[in-house]
């Protein structure tokens, strides 16, 4: 047949053929409008999901950054800070013995009856004729800072007899009260702080002596039971860039050979056919069992401590390696055969074909899935419970081998707390410094995509 | 016939003055190769001597080995997996699946040129200059730098990339992706060169730039290349092998072979009758 034969005259059959197409035309468009709705209301709920998450946590998590400060005026009472005068090093005194007669002292400072002077301080900025009770004025100021007040002391004894300003935390349930935290209708019996404490607050805010300021310390601190106001996540931060740190040392080197190896050199038998089953089946394995594993294998069977940041890295590390396998060897597989030919046509080895020309092309694929890995790694909680990473621990790791909370660790720590009224905006803002490091996690990978990708 | 002689003999590259296809030495020698992926076979005792400096053409329809035998050549079929090469093939009187052969010496002796233009995502230099790094040939910058400036002189390709060396050869067009690729094959100094249908993704007129260079190229290399394109065949090569269902029909001189095939199926292919 040729071009001409089927000119300009449509003959019947063409005509049929037309109007059957058209007759489908408007289903096929409505099919198509409908999976494009289906597809932008789905878009829009995830985004309306995730934004109500973010709007929830950080309006919950926010008024934590700002804690009430009540400004004192400190009395160090020779009265009652009955103490001798701080050993000054003798001529010919031995190390040792000047130690010994140190710490004697600090003993002898450390058991002054600080309340008394934090009490007095209270009374002091109390309103002309406020009657308040020890425990009451006491409960105003934040437990902790009877121990600042002696570190203060110990630093400088020149300060016996002195009236000092001092900035002191409020309590929580001072921060409470007056953050309307907690319902001020409620009676009396129900009320943690006394009638004279919350009346006391609400006067020395007005009056200036009590003010919000940002709270540094939920950054700097270590978490506290005794003193939740003056609690933070700096041992739960450090905790954690600990197990980051072993994640990212042991599960990437080691993912990535592993799926470099098994993409590039392993022979294709019924032996990595296996490797490759068990690989995916490990990455869909729940993560409490990999904490199980830990406990059983690392802390029972090779005596490393509980609560260590060094079995949390990895317990996590044996989590975060199937993730890493599978997206390496997927990113591997996605290097198109004309490369590898053309280095191999060249004479290239098997060895410089992967590591001169296949990687440099995966990098960016390596790394992302690094990222999705570590971001992983970092938010997981449930093996971190099992191998004992959600003990209270008040303390900055020194090493990953000292006992250490995580942030996951510690959300769930202060979610529990019986303080409701103030560990629940602390758990947010706990939740936010989390969500912030995962996100300058992606960011840094994202820069890094982008700079190999312009590289490459 | 006759139509066949008249449409193919102008085209055919004569050989030099004098000389016939039997003044060149055999550099190459394959004897009952044959190949199987798995349990299919692709290649049935393929038997051929291919001569020194000179092009030798495989053509055939798609499907008949021609790709195979070629790769059989450098052993390229060894990263295809169930592959299986039987017979001998031998460079020089060595056999090229000998035990203690390197399969990276013998790449490095036998370059490659694939069907679509590969070059590496680096720059025009490193891609020029990886070969004769690996190898060992260039000792520094400067020794680099001399091999490429003359690899891309004869792949005819120096003037048009002189000043962007250092960008990425991936920026170039097909045509001049390709001529990169055989300034990189060459660039190692290959004793024999194959072309896996060099041309078939590229427009004519950078076929007709690379058939060119081909031509100049014989006169240092040996060159085999397999093509779809009868035309090409009787245009650049000396000795042409029809290769049908994995059996090598028939072999010799171009000349003979387009304008006078001793075999019915090679005279059926040449009139367009199948393929």
């Amino acid at each position: 047949m040729t071009i001409s034969s089927s000119g300009p005259s449509t003959s019947a059959a063409d005509e049929a053929k037309r109007a059957r197409i058209r007759a489908s035309l408007a289903r096929r468009h409505l099919t198509e409008r409908i999976f494009k709705g289906l597809g932008v209301a789905a878009v829009v709920t995830a985004l309306a999901l995730v934004g109500t998450l973010f709007w929830m946590v950080i309006s919950k998590g926010y008024p934590a950054f700002t804690q009430a400060n009540v400004a004192l005026e400190v009395y160090f009472d020779p009265e009652i800070i009955d103490v001798d005068a701080a050993p000054v090093r003798a001529a010919g005194q031995s190390d040792a013995d000047f130690r010994a007669q140190n710490l004697a002292w600090q003993r002898q400072v450390t058991l002054a009856n600080w309340n008394a002077i934090v009490e007095q301080a209270v009374r002091d900025a109390a309103p002309a004729g406020f009657e308040i009770d020890a425990r009451s004025a006491l409960a105003l100021v934040e437990t902790g800072e009877r121990h600042r007040l002696r570190d203060l002391f110990v630093a400088n004894p020149a300060l016996l007899g002195q009236r000092v300003p001092v900035e002191m935390l409020a309590s929580a349930n001072t921060d409470n009260w007056l953050k309307g935290t907690i319902n001020r209708d409620l009676e009396d019996s129900r009320q943690q702080l006394s009638a004279q404490t919350r009346a006391l607050a609400d006067q020395l805010l007005e009056n200036g002596t009590i003010s919000f300021k940002f709270a540094w310390h939920i950054f700097t601190n270590v978490d506290s039971r005794s003193a939740p106001a003056s609690a933070g996540l700096a041992g739960a931060f450090v905790g954690s860039l600990y197990m980051m740190l072993i994640v990212i040392l042991l599960a990437v080197p080691i993912g990535v050979a592993s799926a470099i190896y098994l993409e590039e050199f392993a022979p294709k038998n019924r032996w990595t056919d296996l490797i490759e089953v068990n690989i995916n089946n490990l990455a869909a394995v729940p993560s409490i069992v990999f904490g199980l594993l830990g406990a059983a294998a690392f802390i029972q069977y090779f005596g490393l401590p509980r609560s260590a940041p060094i079995v949390g890295g990895l317990v996590l590390t044996l989590m975060t390696l199937p993730t890493i396998i599978i997206a390496t060897r997927s990113s591997l597989r996605a290097v198109p055969p004309s490369l590898r030919q053309a280095a191999l046509g060249l004479g290239a080895s098997k060895t410089q074909m992967v590591f001169h020309h296949v990687l440099p092309v995966t990098l960016p694929g390596i790394l992302t899935a690094t990222i999705i890995g570590v971001a992983q790694a970092l938010g997981e909680t449930a093996p971190l419970l099992i191998i004992g990473m959600n003990a209270f621990v008040a303390s900055i790791p020194a090493t990953p081998f000292d006992q250490a909370s995580a942030l996951p660790a510690q959300i769930y720590l202060w979610q529990g707390n019986e303080n409701r009224n103030f560990f629940e905006a602390r758990t947010s803002a706990a939740i936010m410094v989390l969500l912030a490091l995962m996100l300058a996690l992606n960011a840094i990978a994202v820069l890094l995509r982008r700079r190999l990708e312009r590289r490459g | 016939m006759d139509m066949m002689a008249g449409k193919f003999a102008a085209n055919v590259t004569p050989l030099e003055e004098g000389m016939s296809l039997s003044d060149h030495p055999i550099r190459l020698e394959a004897r009952d190769v044959c190949v199987h992926y798995g349990a299919k076979q692709a290649l049935y005792d393929v038997s051929i001597d291919i001569p020194d400096r000179a092009v030798t053409a495989f053509i055939g329809p798609s499907g008949c080995g021609k790709s195979t035998f070629l790769r059989c050549i450098n052993r390229m079929n060894d990263t295809i997996e169930g592959a299986r090469v039987t017979g001998r093939i031998a460079l020089d009187g060595e056999d090229v699946y000998d035990r203690s052969l390197d399969v990276v010496e013998l790449r490095a002796r036998v370059g490659m040129v694939f069907q679509k233009p590969n070059p590496f995502p680096k720059s025009i230099f490193e891609n020029v200059a990886y070969g004769p790094k690996i190898h060992g040939m260039v000792r520094n910058k400067a020794e680099a730098e001399e091999v490429v400036v003359s690899s891309l002189k004869r792949a005819g390709l120096f003037e048009e990339v002189k000043d962007r060396l250092h960008e990425p050869g991936t920026g170039l067009s097909g045509g001049q992706q390709q001529r990169l690729c055989i300034a990189r094959a060459i660039a190692t100094r290959p004793e024999v060169l194959l072309m896996d249908e060099p041309c078939s993704a590229l427009d004519p007129i950078a076929t007709a730039i690379i058939e060119e260079l081909i031509d100049e190229l014989r006169e240092n290399f040996t060159i085999v290349i397999v093509t779809h394109s009868m035309q090409q065949a009787a245009r650049v090569s000396q000795k042409t092998a029809f290769f049908h269902l994995g059996k090598l029909i028939e072999e010799g001189d171009t000349a003979n072979i387009f304008t006078n095939p001793a075999k019915k199926q090679t005279q059926d292919y040449i009139m367009g009758r199948i393929g």
